[in-house]
């Protein structure tokens, strides 16, 4: 039971970090209709994360609630990959890191829509209509960005380039991922990892990039509570109401 | 008060009358969020669906049910929170439909989306081309000016003919 708690923990800690890293954009997006799109995905993303979080805390069993598992755990204690705590750099970064983390979160949701545990069924099954949106915003941006200027497609590139290294982790199974799969609960990494390198490179293919090497040297850590600096700085922010205000609410 | 529950039907109607928080011209019951209504000795029990995971007006949606049948005199409420089959605006009635156009907003132009299509190699083009019609003047020379608007279950659009911007509410 606890290996599931784990591994809704990694569910729910993606979306609730690459949610908060979104909704810093808040005000800043580079035109109001992104800044619109991009935190009505960071909502949505929102969402999941409470559903996921609170499932983990009812397993638990401790009385943790989504806002406890949410607002009080430390860095090492949280349960992201190290993708979505990459900074949002300029808009081409932004975008090129959510384009390669909906993809998987796509098929990922499709795999767990069929998972033997009902209600992580229930939940991917929800999910996946909002990330198929996100998805094909992701992928339509990808394309404008990558096929546009000499100047986007430069910097949509390097940011391509600079977050391969960040890609593979969600397709790296430890014990917990394969406990998973055992048990009938997530999908094999391998259909999952064959899916999003297809898309990906159909995706590049259109938007004139260059695909980076599927079999280059990846980071890992983060779903174990090994993270990047970025987290910290993350959490600190995120936090800081909960940790000064404890038991605070709207 | 008496201890005999109303009917169903009656339940139904009064649910009728909940408007969403958002978008004041539809009813709950027309947007499709409530599912069933039962009664369980005396209280009544309401099944929902939420519309999208994090959207903020759910939680005054489930305030305003209860409210609504308290204030016909229903003294115990139970909402149940039913995710699958996940919400969908296929469940939109008619009526709510012509109320969102009505209001401004362009009703989903078609069933809801398909979400395999991403798979059958038709990949980024499989975002369905929609007709979208202008809710102020009719004109079916319609654009998307953005994928998300004002709320994530509408994008925003423009007439080409009127030259004005109005919502969609989008398939889902």
């Amino acid at each position: 039971m606890d290996q599931k708690i784990e591994y809704l923990l990694r569910q729910g800690d993606n979306a609730l970090i690459l949610s908060q890293q979104l909704s810093k954009l808040c005000g800043k997006g580079p035109a109001l209709e992104e800044d619109m799109a991009l935190t009505n995905v960071a909502l949505d993303l929102l969402g999941q994360t409470r559903m996921w979080l609170t499932y983990a805390g009812e397993l638990e069993g401790r009385g943790r609630t989504e806002d406890q598992l949410a607002f009080l755990r430390d860095a090492h204690d949280m349960r992201c990959c190290l993708i979505v705590e990459q900074p949002n750099g300029n808009y081409a970064d932004t975008m090129v890191r959510q384009f390669y983390f909906d993809t998987w979160h796509y098929f990922l949701m499709q795999g767990l829509a069929k998972s033997v545990d009902a209600r992580i069924a229930e939940i991917a099954e929800k999910s996946i209509k909002e990330i198929t949106y996100h998805l094909r915003r992701s992928g339509d941006l990808i394309v404008r960005l990558g096929d546009g200027t000499p100047d986007s497609h430069a910097k949509t590139q390097a940011a391509v380039n600079e977050l391969w290294m960040y890609s593979g982790e969600m397709f790296l199974y430890d014990a917990i991922d394969d406990a998973m799969v055992e048990q009938g609960v997530a999908p094999a990494a391998d259909g999952l990892r064959a899916a999003f390198i297809e898309h990906v490179s159909e995706i590049f293919a259109e938007a004139t990039l260059t695909m980076p090497d599927p079999a280059a040297w990846m980071q890992r850590g983060g779903k174990t509570g090994r993270h990047s600096e970025h987290l910290g700085y993350i959490l600190a922010e995120m936090q800081f109401l909960q940790r000064s205000y404890p038991g605070a609410e709207w | 008060m008496s201890t005999q529950p109303a009917s169903t039907e009656q339940v139904w109607a009064w649910l009728g009358e909940v408007s969403d928080p958002e978008i004041p011209v539809i009813s709950v019951v027309d947007l499709g969020i409530v599912r069933a209504v039962a009664w369980e000795e005396t209280t009544c029990v309401v099944t929902i669906t939420p519309t999208y995971s994090g959207c903020p007006a759910m939680t005054v949606i489930a305030d305003s049910v209860r409210d609504a049948l308290h204030s016909h005199g229903v003294p115990e409420v139970r909402l149940v929170n039913q995710l699958s089959p996940a919400w969908t605006t296929d469940w939109m009635s008619d009526t709510g439909k012509a109320a969102l156009k009505g209001y401004g907003i362009a009703p989903p132009a078609q069933q809801a989306m398909d979400i395999s299509g991403l798979r059958l190699g038709v990949k980024r083009v499989a975002a369905p081309k929609l007709v979208v019609i202008c809710p102020n003047c009719g004109s079916s020379h319609t654009e998307l000016t953005s994928q998300f608007g004002s709320t994530p279950c509408k994008a925003l659009y423009k007439c080409l003919d009127c030259r004005e911007p109005f919502d969609y509410f989008k398939c889902h």
